[in-house]
Order: C-alpha cells, then sequence, then structure tokens
C-alpha cells in the first residue's frame, strides 16, 4: 500500500521527514519497504509556455517551438510530439537537465535547428508506463494553464510528493486504507484525525429502487452486504489533475472520472466498489450466486473464463456479469458512452474471494483487500461517497436511496482485559492511566472498573476480538523498545542433550577427525536414486505436486545424495573428495501416511585422501579406506555384540566382489564397498567408496559397559606363522579359525602381511600372522605356548589346507 | 732435577699435549700415557723413596696437585671435544622446519551445522531441551493446530509440498510446537524447547530461494512468561551469532501462532547502522521473527491461556550464514563444494 504524505495531511498534523515517520510505522504498526521520492533525481525540468509552434522546414514531423521558461527571453525548442501547440503550458527540460532513467539533456541541433532542451512526457520523468493515462501516453503532458513559466515542475504533478510503500501484513487489512492508516498514525501521534465528509445529494424525484432490483441468492456467510447506488446522466470524460495525480501516486493508472473515482473511494475507505454501465444491465436486474460449471465469463482484461462451481460472479438476469469482488465483465464495462452507473458497494467472503483470485490467477486491489477482511461498517459511507464524487466528477445526478440487496447489523466488539494480565505478559509495570490512555489514542471507547478495562472496538478495526489483540495494542503502541529486557525465571530446568543427539554429534566429530567434510544434500530427488542404496527392501514416499522432475520423492539413502555431490565436484575438477552426511531416510510404512524417518550416516570418498606432497605419494582411495573409517566410528562405539562383515552381492550399485554387508551380531546395520562401475558412470563420478550406516539402529544397540582390565604383570609371548592357502579362504575363516583352536592364552591375532605376487602360485596367496599368548596370572611356559601354537598350525593345515612356510 | 722440577715439566708437557689433541682419542692417548700405571708420574712418585722422610709430603703433595690439575684438564678437553662432536652432528641433522608437516586428512561441520550446535549449546546452557520433530509432518499440525485453519490467507506466504491431502513436508519447525505442547508434562516444570531441522518449501531454487532449507524454533511455556522474557531471549541469540556491539530492536509482526508478534532487527553488521547494499539502505537486518504463543494454540493443546503462556522464535540458518559471510547463493550450502565448505572452519 502506497501512502501518499500529501494525502496523509489531509487527515492530520504532521511535519516530520517522511523517513522518520516511516521508521515510526514500522517499528509501531507494519513494515515499510521504503520511501518514494518521484522526483529524486531530475534536474532542471520546468514550466514552459509555447508561445509559437512552426513545423521544421526539414522534417515531416517536428515542430520548432518558442518556449516561455521564466527567462528574459524565450529559448527554441524542437518538438517531436503530436499534440504540441502554441498556447500550451509544457513540461521543459532545459540543457542540462536530468530526466527519468539518469538521463542528461543537452543542448543540441536537430535536422540544423538548435534545440536548448526537450518537451517532455509523463514517462520521459520517470513514471512507470503502466501508470500513465492512456490518453496521454502517445504526446507530451500539458500543464494547467495557470501554471507558471519557469518554476519546477514538480508540484503541478504531485512528484514533490513523498510516498510511503508500506507492506501490511495479512491481520492489518485496515491499514490499506487512507483512514485506516490515518487512525492508526493518530493513535501513534496522539492526534485527532480530520476524517473525510461525505457531502452526498440525492435526486429525490428518482428512486433508485425503481430502476434498480437485487437477488442475492448466495448466503449471508458468502455475501454479508450486498448495496447498490445509481447515478444518471454522468459524462464519462478523464478526472481533474489533482484526482490524477492521487492514483497515480497510489500506484494506479488514471483511466476515467467514474473508475478513478471508485479507486479514489476504495484507497480511501478501503471499500472495494464496482461501476457497472447500468444500461448494459438486463432491466436493471442483478443477483449475486455462485457460478455453475460450464459458465463463462469475459472479463475486462478481454479474457474469456470458465467459471468455476466456487467462484461468486454478479449476474443480471442470471448472466454472469462479473466475477464478485475480482473482476468486472468486459460487457457492463463503463465506457465513454456510459450515462447511467449502477455502483456497488459489498462483502464477499475473504476465503471465497481467495480461492476465485487464485484459480483465475486475478489480483487485483480488490481481490487483496477482501482476502484480508473489509470494515464491516463502512460499505455505506464509502457507497455514498462515491456516488457523491462521480456525480460531482460526471455532472450527473445520484438517485434517491440505496438498493441493498443483503445488509447485516454490524455491532461493535467488547472485549474485556484486565491491568494485571497486560503486566503479567508484557513483563511490564504499566499504571492504569497509561494504558487508558493508549486506548484513548486508538479511539477506542473504554470504561475502567476496579483493574478491568472494558474496551469497546469500533468495526473498522475487525482484526480485534480477543484480549491478546488488546495486549498486542498496548504492546506496540507503549513501544517495544520500552519492554525491560529479561531472561525466563521459574522452576530452572536441565539443558542436555539426549543420547541420540549426543551419538549423532559424536559421530560427526569422529567422521570429521577421520577426514570426512560434511554435506548436506536434498532430501528430494528423482525416483530413481531416492530408491538407491536403500539399506532395507521400502517403498518411496512421492510428492503429490511436485515442483519439477529432478525433486519428486524422498529419499531412501543418503549415499545417493553423496554421489551427486561427488559428481558436482569432479565436474569442478575437484577429483579428490571426502564427504559425509548424517540425516533421515524415509522408508515406507505399511498401512500408514506417514513414512518412518530413519538418522543414517553415510560416507563417500574418491581420489586420494592424501595429496601428493613433497614427503607423501597421493594413495588413490580404495575399500580398505572406507573400511578402516567404518570400522573405527564402530568401534568407537563399544558394541557388546561382534561385528563382522560379511562379501554381498545384494546391493545392485555396488561393485559385487567389493562390497560387504555389515552385521552386528546378527542385525544388519549398514553396508561398506566400491560403488558399481556403472552406478559410478550413471551418476558421473569416478571410482568412489562409500559406506552407509543405519545410525538409530547402532544408537539402539547395547553398549560394553566400561571397566577396567588390570594390564597383566606377566611377560607376552609371540608366534608368527606364515601360510600359502587358497584365494578363496577368507582372512575371516583364518582368524576365527586361530581364535576357535588358539586355546586359552591366546589374547590377539594380528595379520602383518598379505602377498599374491612372484613366487605364489596361482589361485593361492600368502599370509603372515602374529599370534600374541599372556596369561594374566603366571608366566607362560614356553612349551604349553608351542604344544597352542602347533594345534592351531595342524589345524590351519587339516580344516584350510594351509601350507605352513 | 729434582722431583718437583720433573713434575712441574710433566706437568706443563702434559697440559700442552691435552690440549692439542683434537680427537678423544688422543685424549685418552694422552691420559694413559700420562697418568697410567707405567706412565711418568707414577715412576716419579716411585722415586720418592729415595727422599728424606721431610721431603716426601711435600713431593708427594706435590704430585697428587699435578696429577688433579692433569685429570681435570683430561676431563675438560673431553668434554670440549664430545660437545663439539655433538654441535656437528645437530648441525648435520638439521631441518628446514619450514617444510609443510606430514598430512592428516580432517573433515569439517558444515556451517550450517555449525550455526545450529552453535546455538543448540547457548539454549541447553539455558535449560532448553533439543526436540527433533519429524520432517514429514501432518497438516494438522504444521498448520491447523498452529491457529492456520484450511484457507487461511497467511498459508499463501507458505507454499507447500505435499504427500496426500493430509500429510505434507513440514513448511516450518513451528509444526513441532503443538506436539511438543501436548507431550510436556507441566507437573514438572516449565516446557523449554529448541527445535532446529530441515524444511522444505514449494518454491524454485535460486539465488535467494530453495526448496530445503533450515529453521531453528524455540517455545517457551510456564505460569509467568513475558515478552520482556522474549526480548531478553532473543537479544542473547542476536549476541551470540553477530557479537554484543549491535543493537537489536523489535518491531509488529504477524504469525497466526503468537500475538503479539514481532519481528527482530539488529544493527547491519556490514555498515554499522549506516545504510549499505545488504540492509538495503535501512542500518537493520531482519533476522528472526517470534511472538507470545497464541491463546488459541495453547487452548488446542489443551493448555489453559489463562493459567500458562510463553513466547516462540523462530529464525533460519541459511538466512544467517548468507549474511554472516555474505554468501550470496542459498544453493551453495545443498551442492556441497567442497571448496565452498572449506570455507567455513570452526569447531561445530
Ligand atoms: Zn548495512
Amino acid at each position: 500500500m502506497r501512502i501518499s504524505y500529501a494525502w496523509l495531511r489531509d487527515y492530520l498534523k504532521l511535519d516530520l521527514p517522511a523517513d522518520e515517520l516511516a521508521e515510526k510505522i514500522e517499528r509501531t504498526a507494519v513494515e515499510v519497504d521504503g520511501v518514494i521520492r518521484p522526483s529524486a533525481g531530475l534536474k532542471k525540468v520546468v514550466v514552459g509556455h509555447v508561445l509559437e509552434c512552426v513545423p521544421h522546414p526539414n522534417s515531416d514531423h517536428l515542430h520548432i517551438c518558442q518556449v516561455d521558461v521564466g527567462e528574459a527571453d524565450p529559448i527554441q525548442i524542437v518538438c517531436g510530439a503530436p499534440n504540441v501547440a502554441a498556447g500550451q503550458m509544457v513540461i521543459v527540460a532545459l540543457p542540462n537537465s536530468w530526466i527519468g532513467g539518469h538521463t542528461k539533456i543537452k543542448r543540441s541541433k536537430m535536422r540544423g535547428e538548435v534545440s536548448n532542451g526537450m518537451l517532455c512526457a509523463l514517462d520521459e520523468l520517470g513514471f512507470d508506463e503502466k501508470l500513465v493515462p492512456k490518453e496521454v501516453a502517445d504526446g507530451i503532458f500539458i500543464l494547467p494553464a495557470d501554471a507558471t513559466p519557469g518554476e519546477p515542475v514538480f508540484s503541478y504533478l504531485g512528484m514533490d510528493d513523498e510516498i510511503i510503500d508500506m507492506s501490511v501484513t495479512p491481520n492489518r487489512g485496515d491499514m490499506l486504507s487512507m483512514n485506516g492508516t490515518a487512525h492508526e498514525l493518530a493513535a501513534i501521534y496522539d492526534q485527532t484525525p480530520t476524517m473525510p465528509k461525505v457531502d452526498l445529494t440525492e435526486d429525490a424525484a428518482d428512486l433508485a429502487d425503481d430502476d434498480l432490483n437485487i437477488t442475492v441468492q448466495a448466503d449471508e456467510q458468502a455475501v454479508p452486504q450486498y448495496k447498490m447506488r445509481l447515478i444518471k446522466n454522468v459524462t464519462i470524460k478523464p478526472s481533474p489533475l489533482w484526482l490524477q495525480i492521487r492514483i497515480w501516486n497510489a500506484g494506479m493508472r488514471p483511466i476515467n472520472n467514474v473508475v478513478d473515482a471508485t479507486n479514489y473511494i476504495l484507497m480511501q475507505y478501503g471499500q472495494p466498489l464496482h461501476a457497472f454501465d447500468f444500461d448494459q444491465l438486463d432491466a436493471g436486474q442483478v443477483n449475486v450466486r455462485f457460478a455453475k460449471a460450464g459458465e463463462q465469463l469475459t472479463t475486462l482484461d478481454g479474457e474469456e473464463r470458465d467459471l468455476l462451481a466456487t467462484d461468486l460472479v454478479i449476474c443480471s438476469n442470471d448472466k454472469p456479469i462479473c466475477l464478485a469482488g475480482t473482476m468486472g465483465g468486459l460487457a457492463t464495462e463503463v465506457t465513454d458512452q456510459t450515462t447511467s452507473i449502477a455502483l456497488e458497494s459489498a462483502i464477499f467472503d475473504a476465503v471465497k474471494i481467495r480461492k476465485t483470485a487464485h484459480n483465475h490467477n486475478l489480483h487485483s486491489e480488490a481481490s487483496m483487500r477482501y482476502e484480508r477482511g473489509i470494515d464491516h461498517g463502512a460499505t455505506e459511507k464509502a457507497l455514498d461517497a462515491a456516488a457523491a464524487m462521480i456525480a460531482k466528477l460526471g455532472d450527473g445526478t445520484v438517485t434517491s436511496g440505496i438498493v441493498v440487496g443483503r445488509d447485516e447489523d454490524v455491532q461493535p466488539v467488547e472485549v474485556a482485559i484486565t491491568l494485571t494480565r497486560i503486566n503479567h505478559v508484557l513483563g511490564t509495570d504499566l499504571s492504569l492511566d497509561t494504558v487508558s490512555d493508549l486506548f484513548k489514542r486508538l479511539d477506542f471507547p473504554t470504561t475502567v472498573t476496579d483493574d478491568t478495562f472494558n474496551v469497546t472496538v469500533p468495526s473498522r478495526r475487525w482484526d480485534i476480538h480477543i484480549p491478546a489483540d488488546l495486549i498486542e495494542e498496548v504492546a506496540r503502541l507503549y513501544g517495544y523498545d520500552n519492554l525491560p529486557s529479561t531472561l525466563p525465571t521459574g522452576q530452572p530446568t536441565i539443558g542436555k542433550l539426549n543420547e541420540t543427539q549426543q551419538a549423532i554429534r559424536d559421530a560427526r566429530k569422529l567422521m570429521e577427525s577421520a577426514g570426512l567434510t560434511q554435506a548436506i544434500s536434498y532430501s528430494l530427488t528423482t525416483d530413481s536414486k531416492a530408491r538407491a542404496f536403500a539399506l532395507h527392501a521400502s517403498d518411496v514416499t512421492t510428492l503429490d505436486f511436485p515442483m519439477s522432475s529432478e525433486r519428486t520423492t524422498l529419499r531412501l539413502s543418503l549415499i545417493s545424495g553423496l554421489l551427486d555431490d561427488l559428481a558436482y565436484n569432479n565436474a569442478r575438477k575437484e577429483q579428490d573428495v571426502a564427504l559425509y552426511e548424517q540425516g533421515r531416510v524415509f522408508f515406507s510404512q505399511p498401512e500408514q501416511v506417514r513414512p518412518k524417518e530413519v538418522e543414517h550416516l553415510a560416507g563417500a570418498i574418491t581420489g586420494s585422501m592424501v595429496k601428493t606432497a613433497w614427503d607423501t605419494e597421493a594413495t588413490p582411495v580404495d575399500f580398505y579406506q572406507i573400511k578402516g573409517i567404518v570400522a573405527g566410528y564402530l568401534k568407537s562405539l563399544a558394541l557388546v555384540d561382534p561385528i563382522s562383515y560379511v562379501a554381498t552381492t545384494a546391493h545392485a550399485e555396488m561393485h559385487p566382489g567389493r562390497t560387504a554387508d555389515i552385521y552386528v551380531g546378527d542385525q544388519l546395520v549398514g553396508f561398506v564397498g566400491q560403488i558399481h562401475p556403472t552406478t559410478a558412470k550413471a551418476y558421473k563420478i569416478r571410482e568412489t567408496y562409500a559406506f552407509e550406516l543405519d545410525l538409530a539402529a547402532l544408537i539402539a544397540l547395547p553398549k560394553a559397559r566400561q571397566q577396567y582390565q588390570p594390564i597383566s604383570k606377566f611377560p607376552s609371548i609371540t608366534r608368527d606363522v606364515a601360510m600359502l592357502i587358497d584365494d578363496t579362504v577368507t582372512n575371516a575363516d583364518i582368524v576365527a579359525l586361530i581364535n576357535d583352536k588358539g586355546g586359552a592364552h591366546l589374547q590377539d591375532v594380528h595379520l602383518f602381511d598379505l602377498y599374491n605376487g612372484k613366487h605364489v602360485p596361482d589361485g593361492k596367496k600368502s599370509l603372515a600372522y602374529t599370534l600374541t599368548y599372556q596369561d594374566q596370572e603366571a608366566t607362560l611356559v614356553d612349551e604349553d605356548v608351542t604344544k597352542a601354537f602347533d594345534k592351531v598350525l595342524s589345524a590351519l593345515t587339516e580344516d584350510l589346507g594351509a601350507e605352513i612356510r | 732435577m729434582s722431583l718437583q722440577d720433573r713434575l712441574t715439566e710433566l706437568r706443563d708437557q702434559g697440559l700442552a699435549d691435552i690440549k692439542s689433541a683434537d680427537v678423544l682419542k688422543k685424549v685418552n692417548q694422552v691420559k694413559v700415557e700420562l697418568l697410567g700405571k707405567k706412565g711418568p708420574i707414577t715412576e716419579v712418585l716411585r722415586g720418592m723413596r729415595d727422599l728424606t722422610p721431610e721431603e716426601r709430603p711435600k713431593v708427594g703433595a706435590y704430585a697428587n696437585e699435578v696429577r688433579d690439575k692433569l685429570q681435570a684438564a683430561i676431563d675438560h678437553r673431553r668434554d670440549e671435544l664430545e660437545q663439539a662432536a655433538i654441535n656437528k652432528q645437530l648441525a648435520a641433522e638439521t631441518l628446514d622446519v619450514t617444510l609443510p608437516g606430514r598430512q592428516v586428512p580432517q573433515g569439517q561441520p558444515h556451517v550450517i551445522t555449525q550455526i545450529i550446535t552453535e546455538l543448540e549449546d547457548l539454549f541447553i546452557g539455558m535449560g532448553y531441551q533439543i526436540v527433533d520433530g519429524d520432517e514429514v509432518e501432518e497438516d494438522y499440525y504444521n498448520f491447523e493446530r498452529l491457529n492456520l485453519p484450511k484457507d487461511h490467507p497467511a498459508r499463501d506466504m507458505q507454499d507447500t509440498f505435499y504427500i496426500t491431502k493430509d500429510v505434507l513436508l513440514r513448511t516450518q519447525t513451528s509444526a513441532d510446537q503443538p506436539r511438543s505442547l501436548e507431550s510436556h508434562d507441566f507437573s514438572k516444570g516449565p516446557l523449554k524447547v529448541l527445535s532446529p531441522g530441515r524444511v522444505y518449501r514449494r518454491d524454485t531454487d535460486d539465488a535467494t530461494h530453495s526448496h530445503q532449507f533450515h529453521q531453528i524454533e524455540g517455545l517457551v511455556v510456564d505460569k509467568h512468561i513475558t515478552m520482556a522474557d522474549l526480548k531478553g531471549t532473543l537479544t542473547l541469540v542476536a549476541n551470540e551469532l553477530f557479537g554484543d556491539q549491535f543493537e537489536v530492536r523489535l518491531r509488529p509482526s504477524y504469525f497466526p501462532f503468537t500475538e503479539p508478534s514481532v519481528e527482530a532487527d539488529v544493527t547491519c553488521f556490514n555498515c554499522n547502522g549506516k545504510g549499505c547494499a545488504i540492509c538495503k539502505q535501512t542500518g537493520w537486518i531482519e533476522v528472526l521473527g517470534a511472538g507470545m504463543v497464541h491463546p488459541h494454540v495453547l487452548e488446542m493443546s489443551g493448555i489453559d491461556p489463562e493459567v500458562y503462556g510463553g513466547f516462540a522464535f523462530g529464525l533460519g540458518p541459511d538466512r544467517f550464514a548468507m549474511l554472516k559471510y555474505g554468501v550470496d547463493d542459498i544453493r551453495n550450502f545443498y551442492l556441497n563444494d567442497v571448496r565452498f565448505l572449506s570455507q567455513f572452519y570452526k569447531k561445530g
């Protein structure tokens, strides 16, 4: 809502700078987007009187004008506008002046004739093309005959005004009008506003009722009020300049006296009005109802619209002529030929108008106000004011009486609140007098009994109906700056991360110290990416009405998003990337609409984690690097049950020979491995290793109770074994066997060498382990160790076909 | 030559030999030669038996003196040579300490996590619990229970991703409010929660819009919570995030689930309030929305608004990060370019 400072001064005595006023509005009422100064940046643009105007000898459209600009001698200006003529008062941009669009005007020659400046049209002064009246759009603008040559032009065009551009929140629809804003500022500055008076003369002999006949078929909720006035013998013509200025400074285009009058009253009262060409109505018949499927209406913008059953329409003899509260119909539009006006002032249900505006993508000044609500107590006043204005501007007569299709009994709202309650909520110590004074400034009649205020809220503040609404009024008028600043007191509470939250933070720290950087990827992705890398089979959760095909489905894994991140980096020549993500995946649940949200942890690495340096050779990442990261993390969890890695070919997107499912006990908690080369190609990434862990499951699993184990005072004994063994036998098989046969004192089995190069037969590999034996209670006897070790050796040979070397 | 003279001669010669010994081996050799059992001093001492009983102690004492002197000279020279050897070795071992250390891979938290963690810790310190609400929420909790019935105009402010008619991706972490309110046992004390998390809006991604972003919602409900408490809390948040040299101002705003509703601005950190492009020449930057919990919201959760009241506030870590670090494109947070992520190095 654009508020003209000049217009505001009709209501209030205000002389503070516009910026201060804007700041005050922002701090007390609604947000301000800025202060617009239409003449900002313009210089040396003055009134000129065209004394003489002759055709340019070397041109078929230019004219040479002698223009009085208030100096001793007239100046010569060459002008190309078709409407220029001697005797006119015009807008002159003098030499070295600045006009709109940061343009500087210089003295020049046009086809051999000197031109000391330029005669201007409105858009050349920076007017938005959408605001320029159509009748002056194609030529220079003609100023009133009483303008003084040489004076700056701005005051004649309302360009010396300052316009406060307010961004009104949905609850403050009352401020979408000059009257409402004036009431607000009156409260802020403790003034009594001068409200506009309606001076309406009716033609007692001509009864509106005789010509107009209204039926409202829609229910009272949808159309609580519907009223019309009839104005006859109207001459349609451009509005006087003062009105055009108010209209364009409010951000609207002047059209003609009737439309401008309705827009002026709309701005003044906040009441949308619609003017119908009465003669286009079918025998003066108007009815209001919901549209029927299949009905059509051509609106003012020339668009033929298919009406919906939710649209409220104004009809004449049941034929739709107007989309209620949104846009008029073309057939009943006020034109130059119009002589009688049926003027509508009505209230339509906010929800209905909102739907219509949304469905037809028609957002107008009227619909915007209906959506936010309007003053139910002002429909008649606005209707009278508009009728009087139309009659005055169009030399017409207002017929007698308002034709009421529907009316309602509008009563002010009574709200009671105690001073104690106000101070309790605000944390203040305001006195009865202070609060009384604030209600007085708001012009809310109030009676005080003991500590209770009984406040009568006028209909112009329809946003107020409960005590909390009054507390807000008190708080903002008293000033948020004046509130004390404290912290909640009362019973102390203990703030602490819960176990899951702490575990998640720990996981993040561990990943980071292992060299992975945290990524936050999109939860929404394509259907196929959402399904990829799922730890458990699950259906996906899909948006009903997605914005793009790239974001349709909630992810089942984090890896998928990380691979997108890797691809983004690879495409930008970043080849060494190590990322992890901690976030939710969304498993569908049978019989439930909402998916199960499970915290996961995933990582993906590509390139190398250490760059080639003066002392280091970059080692490309591999399976064992990512497995080491996973193992390190799992170790930190101190899980009771043993962790095992089981080779798997079950994940279609993973390398079938380089992927392991991870189990804790017999519970599957994740997987780790290489991304399948085909998948990697599809994601446009290089060789990549990744893991996905069900973090929620890991957090829930039993943890080992930490207990101190005394360190043995007795020395340990080690034995090394090297063996040649079939490739198919895994390290896990060997370690399991050694542990099984190792005896009571075997403490540790450590793989220290793996070789399958030269001198190792095909299908075989060479492995070497160190076995550590120790007794907590006594010094081990060498012979006992040898005996135990031999047992292991023969088991390896017999059970696994190892050849001990 | 008297024995004394002989000793003096041996002493001077020995001292000269010690002094000229340039390696440890030579020092040892001198020692063996001079002070050994077969050395000249021992020999001189042997010759003492020819002396008179009066002379013997004198010569004996002198011999000991010479021996001690030589021994001290040898020890000294040995130390000197050892030290020189060590110095030589150390000189040979000198490194270029300006060469880079061996790399230990190090990751780091995402900048948005850093901001969330910082605020979580601030509020945990004030006795708040952290609540992680669901990202897929019911329309009922996301909107209706927050005083936003269907067809409420304020719903337009939040275009929504729906899964079904009644289920959606939460548009605000405020959706946790009604769930916290209805599950809290007020007999155990006040409700003080902070809910950080992902939220979603049906927006086309561009430099200033993202269909996915983060919010942090705070909620306090007790028997006596005031708007002054809200103001104090918001000031603390702004100071934590931007530093305490900045001013905080509250101005009226509108949220359906709070009343009074306010927006909090903080002095523009870029221009210190003078006005610049970041603050659109206002000197202020809007950082969060807040208000006193609307009585209807309390009622809908079965809480008597005559007895209990509270405040709620919400802020956007993405927006904070953009303001604080001058990030000009919100998509940077979700594309995870390592050159972007690695710029915000801080503990998380
Ligand atoms: Zn600034």
